[in-house]
Formats: structure tokens, C-alpha cells, sequence
């Protein structure tokens, strides 16, 4: 009876799919899309599209950066009234910066990173045919396209968009008179960023309950792939934080539209004193950095979530200390929430607090280490395969230690005083959550566009793409460390008036920095040209391009609503089989059970085989989850 | 069919996938998450509250001498003692004590509606909604008397005053003659976060009593969406006893 009732509902599942398939229209097919990958789909091309905002704003400040006397004349038509005699505006300056920052972070590294590949792998890789809730995923998307329809609005402006850096400290954000970019531009802002904070909240509970209620008969926590736990975690970092920056976003609008005064006191301009007494700026940091540390792991640990998957893939071994893995991600999720003051050292803090803050901060180092030490090992004595997203990854390995080991210096309370605001912080962040998190997002395209698009990147153009990208990230940012360790602050719109001899002989190394960049942001081109062309003309992809193990491979080669065909698999094994003793094949999926593999289970193996029945024995009860 | 009628799992399976672990379901599981999420919003308010209060002046001399001043923070039951219709009387914290029992009662009448969902009794659910949504109601009605009386300020021979030595007439975000004007921006600013999720939780409940009256949940099956409206309203009944301790009892 239990399989008539299966068939029954396969053929419901069946039907109700193809019933579907009639229905929708354009509009509920590509625009308002309840499905998790056209969702991630919209996000990732949002995201993409903010890249090159994000980056060609860089790239003009490091046009004044580099060249301070360039004529910038033919900027005008793009810039109009901010280029002024053949000069960037100085207000212009703070405000590319800022929005550069904010870009970068929340609308390119956080919606569209976690946005595209939690949306795009949790339910593939869990087996499921969908998020927990379709609706919101869909809700989460739209907010966020307000939210960036919100700050792209504030660019065009005339009294700029936001300026006051991208952590938005009052005063200086609390005070429309402090500055052109505190006005309308700051309004703008704190907007767009309430209903970004809304978006990821949705987004966030989504894949949280998808993990957690969603999982294939067989997919116990211990079987999921690092990737989906990387998403986990960063999903709860998202969920508990972005809160934090909602009351202190709503706090700050109410100082600045409402005339409360919780972060302003005592406040003189231009020799009149302003009515605001009792509130505290310091109260904003400690509350904007709640949010802002563990927002830097929500940026990078998709990022290596993402590489781990990928490294164990085309290693053609088992990623090395899954375990310790999973551990490590949930180190850096608890220690994420304790070490903002960090950020504070200079703020006047107990110097006691600090050294508190200091030992916690230095603590991450562990499980960043224990990464690092797992990826290479992983790594060890593989049977490499370059692929363009092999090689992102490995890439990220590289920026990952490198902008890390400067971590361990700034997060001394001591050494802090003297290297905090300056381009020592810029090249330090820049390398190990900027670039890191860059590589993590190329690589994840790279290597999932197949099962995205159905079709394969060009890989040629995939090589050139990483090299310029790999050493250009690092000429672009490897010398900032030397004009930080020089004493120059960041967010400074020149340099010159220094003048000395020593600080002028960074002019060349600021030159050399600026034309990395530019040749560098060229270079995204490349991709951008081969995304869209492969989108429609690009080789059609194989079953499973990479060998691989994880079940979105199992889907047909464009999945279409729903994801599998009939039912969904059942797991039995972890996801990195690779390259196991006496297999015939060098990869094992998971949806393969032990019982078919009997040449190359170790012996608790066998004693898995004895589990199969009763997970096949959960397939009633799954799929009878899909009908209520 | 429902989760409530899924067939069961096995105890030692409850993790191995293809199941809601503890047949919690994920509309169910979603909401928690949400209130998780939002304790940190209320949390970071609170934390807020704390900082500058204590970084205020605390009032040191005997609590009958007390006297509304800009220079120390206020003693609650100096501030909070009035009663609808009863000018003049001193009734510290008689009033919100009121609210806060109608609220932490409509909680109850919510467990009861909840319960009489599990046991699939339309009529009951109905009954037990229309009592937490005028619960609720009432809460917001309360909580509007105690804004515009705040708002009034007291008699201005009682009232702080400002720098030039005048009495300050009436509290808004700008003034505050109870006190430093902090102390006015985080009472709107808080009490008023949370009786906006008071209020979006009398709209749910409204929500829900429609369905459940029209007979919506009936045919599903299941009154599991009282089960979650019912978890927010709890929530915001806890967050309301968390607000009451900080700016009415310490």
C-alpha cells in the first residue's frame, strides 16, 4: 500500500509540476520568482552589476590617489558638477569611498555571495525541492532590489550620496550640516540599508529552516557538505547582527530627522552649540560593530565554504579534517560576536577592556589556521585538476593567509594605536575579507555556472581572468602595507601637502597601486564578457561536469521548478568519497549506498549498509512534508 | 494532510533527514528564528537604555524629597503615578502595573485559543482570539493614555527647567520635564518600538480570528498558524516585561 501511496503522489508531485509549467507566465517565471535558483540567479546579477559600480568608483579614487594632478576634465560628462577645474570634488572623494565601502560589503560580498549561493546550493545540496518558504525568498530578493534602487537613487543626487565612510559614525552622519553627504544622500542611505537589513533577515531565517527541516532522508548534519554549513553559520551571523544595525540605524534616524539626542552631545558648530545633550557617539560604534565584525564573516565564510567544496572536488581527495572544519566555522560564528571593540582600540576604551578584546580577537586565529592548515593539507599530494575555479580557490587560500597574518598584528591593542585608520587596515581587510571573499564568489560561479546556466564557462578565458585578477589584487594591495606602516591615513583625499621627501616617495607607489587597479578592474571585463557569452552560447554542460559528489548533480542538467524529477535522492554517504581505495571510479556520490560499493568500504562502513533500510524507510514521510 | 498527521519517525532518526526534526515545522521553526533575531533588536535598545542612563546622574537624596530635575535621571515612580480620571492622586506604578497585567493576561487567553486549536474547536478559538485581541486593544489604549499624559508633563510648579530657569512645559523628543531629555527620547522611542509589535500583534490576531471564523483553518485541517501568531504574542508580552523591569522597577 505504501508504494501505491508513493506512486500516488509521485505522479501528483508529476502533475502538479507540468500543471505549473503552463501557468506561469513570463512575470512569475524571471521577475517575481518563487524558485531558489532563478532567485539566486537575479542575485547574482544584481550583485555583478554592483561589482562594476563598486569598482569603477575605486578606480577614480585611486585616479586622484595615484595621479593628484591629473586633468580629470573628461570624467564630466559621468561625474557633471563633482569634477570641478579638472579636479575630483573633495566632498565627491569621501563619497566614493563611502559608497565603494558600502557596495562593496553589503550589496556585492553579502547579497551577492550568500545571496546567490545559499539560495542557489541549499537546496540542492540538501535535497530539497525549494526553500522552506518560497514566498519570502521571493520578498527577500525584492527588498533588496528596492534597497539598491534606494542607494543607486542617492548617487545622483545634488548633494551626493552618503560620506561619512561606510561605517557611518556620527556625528558626522547624525549632522546634515557636517557635511554635503550627511544630508539627503545619509537619509538615502539609512533607508536603503533598513530594507537591506529586512532582506537578509528573510533570506537568512529561510536558509536556516531549509537546513534544518529540509534535508533528504539520509542527509544528517554530519553528511552535509561544508558548503551548506558555511551557509548555516552565516545565515545565524546575519540573523543575530543585521538586528543590532536596525536599532542602531533607527536610533541614528531619529537624531537626525526627530531631534533625539542618543549619540550627540555637546556638540559646537561654527561656534554655536547645538541643544543636544546626554547621548553618546562611542554608544554607535559599539552597536554599528556588533554588527560590523560579524558582517566581515558573513562576507568570507560562504567565501570558504564555497572552497572547501571545491578544493576537496578537483584535489580528488576528501577535504581533510571535515570535523575540524565544522568546528573551525563554528569558532569563528561564536568568537564573531565577542571581539567587536576591536575595531574601538582608539576610541578612549579601558585599555584593560582592551587587552580583554585583544586576547579574544587573537583567539580567531586558531580556527583561521586550522582552515588554512586543512585546505593545504587537503591540497597535499592531490591529483590537482587547474580548473579556473580550482584556481580562485587556491587563490583564496593564498589571500586568505596573507591578509590574515596582518590580522594578528592589528588586532594587538598596542601596535593598534599606531597602525589604526590607516592603509596597513586598508591593505589588511582589502586582502583577507575583500579579495578573499572576491575569489570565493568567482570560484563558486565558475564552478557552478554548469548547473546554473546548463552551459560551461569558457576556461581560457577563465585562466586569464584569474591571473590578472591574482596578481593584480595582490600589486594593488600588497604595497598599501608600507604606506600604512608609513603613517598615512586612509579616506585622505591627497597626500601632497605632506610634502616632505620621504612621504613623497610614496607618490610612485601610489601611482603603481592605481595602475594595478585599473589594469586589474580591465581585467573583470574578461569575466563579464564571458559570463554573458557563455550564458547563451557557451559549450553545453555535461551531467556532471566536475565529477563530483554533492547531489545537485543528480538533478537534470537544467533543473527545472522542483529540482528532481520524480523523487528525490536519499544519502548514505559523506560528500567527499574521493579517490577511495579499491573504487574502480575516483568519486562516489552520496546518493550511492554502501551496499553497492562493498570493493571500498572500510569496515564501519559495513556497518552503515545495516541504516539504508531505515532511511528508504523515510521516504514516505518526506515526501508527505511536500503536501501540506 | 498535515505535519500533525505525518507518520512518525523513529527517535534515533530524528536528525538523519527527510523529516522536520521534532516535527517542528518550518512555518513554526521560521517564527522562532524571527523572534530569535528580534531579541537582539529590543537587546540592542535596552543595552542602549543602559548606557545612558547610567552614564546620567542617579538622584541621591531621600526618595520623598525627590524633585524633577535635567541634572538627574528620575525616579520611575515619581514620574509614572498617575491614574485616568483621578487627578491628583499619588498611585506610583498602580497604572502600568494595570497594562501590564491586562497584557501578560491576554497571553493566557492566547494559550487557551491555542489549545482549543489543538483540539480543533472552532467556536472555542474564536472566543479565546476575541479576548487576547481586546487584551491587546486595551494594552495600546493604556499605553496611549500614558503618552499623552507623559507628553502633558506634570504641573509646571513641579516640572524640571531648563537653562535659563524656566519650567519646561510638556515632554517630547526635544524637552523633558521629568529629567534629562534622554530620559523622554528612550521612553517614546522604546515603549513606542514595542507598541508598534503590539500593535502589528493585535493585526495578526485580528487576522487570525477572521480565518479562524470563516472557517479557513477548519479546512485546512489544522490551527497551526494560531500556534505562531500565538509565539509572537508571547514574545511581545516577554519583551514588554523586559521594557517594564528597565524603565519602571530599576
Amino acid at each position: 500500500m505504501a508504494t501505491e501511496t508513493l506512486h500516488a503522489i509521485d505522479a501528483h508531485v508529476h502533475l502538479h509540476d507540468e500543471h505549473e509549467h503552463h501557468e506561469l507566465g513570463f512575470v512569475q517565471k524571471y521577475i517575481f520568482s518563487e524558485d531558489h535558483k532563478t532567485i539566486a540567479k537575479q542575485y547574482l546579477i544584481s550583485g555583478i552589476i554592483w561589482a562594476f559600480f563598486g569598482g569603477a568608483m575605486s578606480i577614480i579614487f585611486r585616479l586622484q590617489l595615484g595621479f593628484p594632478n591629473m586633468d580629470l576634465t573628461w570624467l564630466k560628462p559621468v561625474l557633471g558638477q563633482w569634477i570641478v577645474e579638472g579636479k575630483l570634488e573633495k566632498e565627491f572623494y569621501l563619497a566614493l569611498v563611502t559608497m565603494h565601502g558600502t557596495i562593496m560589503v553589503f550589496f556585492v560580498l553579502t547579497a551577492g555571495l550568500s545571496g546567490t549561493f545559499s539560495n542557489f546550493l541549499i537546496p540542492l545540496q540538501v535535497g530539497a525541492r525549494d526553500m522552506a518558504s518560497g514566498f519570502i525568498n521571493m520578498l527577500s530578493y525584492w527588498f533588496f532590489f528596492v534597497a539598491s534602487v534606494v542607494m543607486f537613487a542617492s548617487l545622483f543626487i545634488e548633494t551626493g550620496p552618503a560620506s561619512g565612510g561606510w561605517v557611518i559614525y556620527p556625528p558626522l552622519s547624525a549632522l546634515p550640516q557636517a557635511m554635503p553627504g550627511s544630508g539627503l544622500g545619509m537619509t538615502l542611505w539609512l533607508s536603503s540599508m533598513a530594507l537591506f537589513i529586512i532582506s537578509q533577515l528573510m533570506g537568512g531565517i529561510n536558509y536556516i529552516c531549509t537546513i534544518i527541516n529540509l534535508r533528504t532522508r539520509g542527509m544528517s548534519f554530519t553528511k552535509l557538505p561544508l558548503t551548506i554549513w558555511a551557509f548555516f553559520f552565516t545565515a545565524i551571523l546575519g540573523l543575530l547582527s543585521f538586528p543590532v544595525l536596525l536599532s542602531a540605524a533607527l536610533l541614528l534616524i531619529f537624531d537626525r530627522s526627530f531631534g533625539t539626542s542618543f549619540y550627540l552631545s555637546e556638540i559646537y558648530i561654527g561656534g554655536e552649540a547645538l541643544p543636544n545633550i546626554g547621548g553618546s557617539a562611542i554608544l554607535y560604534q559599539h552597536l554599528f560593530w556588533f554588527l560590523g565584525h560579524p558582517e566581515v564573516y558573513i562576507v568570507l565564510l560562504p567565501a570558504l565554504g564555497i572552497t572547501s567544496e571545491i578544493i576537496a572536488t578537483n584535489s580528488r581527495k576528501p577535504i581533510f579534517g571535515y570535523r575540524a572544519m565544522i568546528g573551525s566555522l563554528m569558532g569563528i560564528t561564536l568568537l564573531a560576536f565577542i571581539v567587536w571593540a576591536h575595531h574601538m582600540f582608539v576610541t578612549g576604551m579601558n585599555p584593560f577592556l582592551g587587552s580583554v578584546f585583544m586576547f579574544l580577537t587573537l583567539i580567531i586565529a586558531v580556527p583561521s589556521a586550522v582552515k588554512a592548515f586543512n585546505y593545504i593539507t587537503t591540497l597535499w599530494r592531490g591529483n590537482i585538476i587547474f580548473t579556473p575555479a580550482m584556481l580562485f580557490s587556491i587563490g583564496l587560500v593564498s589571500l586568505f593567509i596573507s591578509g590574515g597574518l596582518t590580522g594578528i598584528i592589528l588586532g594587538n591593542s598596542a601596535l593598534d594605536i599606531n597602525l589604526h585608520d590607516t592603509y596597513f587596515v586598508v591593505a589588511h581587510f582589502h586582502l583577507v575579507m575583500g579579495a578573499a571573499s572576491f575569489f570565493g564568489l568567482m570560484a563558486g560561479v565558475y564552478h557552478w555556472f554548469p548547473k546554473m546556466f546548463g552551459r560551461m564557462m569558457n576556461k581560457t578565458a577563465g585562466y586569464i581572468h584569474f591571473w590578472f585578477t591574482f596578481v593584480g589584487v595582490y600589486c594593488v594591495f600588497f604595497p598599501m602595507h608600507y604606506i600604512g606602516l608609513a603613517g598615512f591615513p586612509r579616506r585622505y583625499y591627497s597626500f601632497t601637502a605632506l610634502g616632505n621627501g620621504r612621504m613623497e616617495a610614496f607618490v610612485d607607489m601610489n601611482m603603481f597601486i592605481s595602475i594595478a587597479a585599473i589594469i586589474t578592474f580591465t581585467a573583470q571585463a574578461i569575466f563579464a564578457i564571458n559570463f554573458v557569452y557563455s550564458i547563451f552560447k557557451g559549450k553545453r554542460a555535461p551531467q556532471n561536469p566536475w565529477s563530483s559528489n554533492t547531489l545537485e548533480w543528480t538533478t537534470p542538467i537544467v533543473p527545472e521548478h522542483g529540482n528532481w524529477v520524480g523523487e528525490i535522492p536519499a544519502v548514505y554517504r559523506w560528500p567527499y568519497d574521493y579517490s577511495k581505495p579499491g573504487s574502480a571510479s575516483d568519486f562516489i556520490p552520496q546518493n550511492v549506498p554502501y551496499s553497492a560499493t562493498p570493493e571500498s568500504n572500510f569496515p564501519e562502513e559495513n556497518e552503515e549498509m545495516a541504516k539504508e533500510k531505515e532511511i528508504e524507510g523515510l521516504l514516505d514521510i518526506q515526501n508527505s512534508s511536500y503536501n501540506h | 494532510m498535515s505535519a500533525i498527521h505525518a507518520p512518525a519517525v523513529p527517535e534515533k532518526l530524528t536528525w538523519s533527514g527527510g523529516s522536520e526534526p521534532m516535527k517542528a515545522s518550518y512555518g513554526k521553526l521560521m517564527m522562532w528564528f524571527f523572534l530569535l533575531s528580534d531579541t537582539f533588536t529590543f537587546s540592542a535598545l535596552l543595552v542602549t537604555y543602559g548606557m545612558i542612563r547610567f552614564s546620567n546622574n542617579a538622584y541621591s537624596g531621600a526618595h520623598e524629597a525627590f524633585f524633577f530635575s535635567t541634572t538627574h535621571w528620575p525616579i520611575p515612580d515619581k514620574v509614572f503615578s498617575a491614574l485616568p480620571f483621578l487627578h491628583g492622586l499619588e498611585a506610583p506604578l498602580i497604572f502600568v502595573g494595570i497594562m501590564t497585567f491586562i497584557l501578560i493576561f491576554s497571553s493566557v487567553t492566547m494559550v487557551l485559543a491555542v489549545e482549543a486549536g489543538h483540539r480543533g474547536d472552532r467556536a472555542d478559538v474564536e472566543k479565546w482570539m476575541l479576548w487576547t485581541i481586546l487584551g491587546g486593544a486595551t494594552f495600546l489604549g493604556s499605553q496611549a493614555w500614558e503618552w499623552s499624559h507623559f507628553i502633558h508633563g506634570p504641573e509646571l510648579a513641579f516640572a524640571a527647567k531648563d537653562v535659563a530657569g524656566n519650567a519646561i512645559d510638556g515632554a517630547n523628543l526635544v524637552r523633558n520635564p521629568y529629567g534629562p531629555p534622554a530620559f523622554a527620547d528612550l521612553f517614546f522611542f522604546i515603549t513606542g518600538f514595542h507598541g508598534t509589535h503590539v500593535f502589528s500583534g493585535v493585526i495578526l490576531n485580528i487576522l487570525i480570528f477572521f480565518n479562524a471564523a470563516t472557517g479557513v483553518y477548519e479546512r485546512r485541517g489544522h490551527y497551526e498558524m494560531v500556534e505562531k501568531v500565538g509565539l509572537y504574542w508571547h514574545f511581545v508580552d516577554l519583551v514588554w516585561v523586559f521594557v517594564f523591569t528597565f524603565f519602571y522597577l530599576v
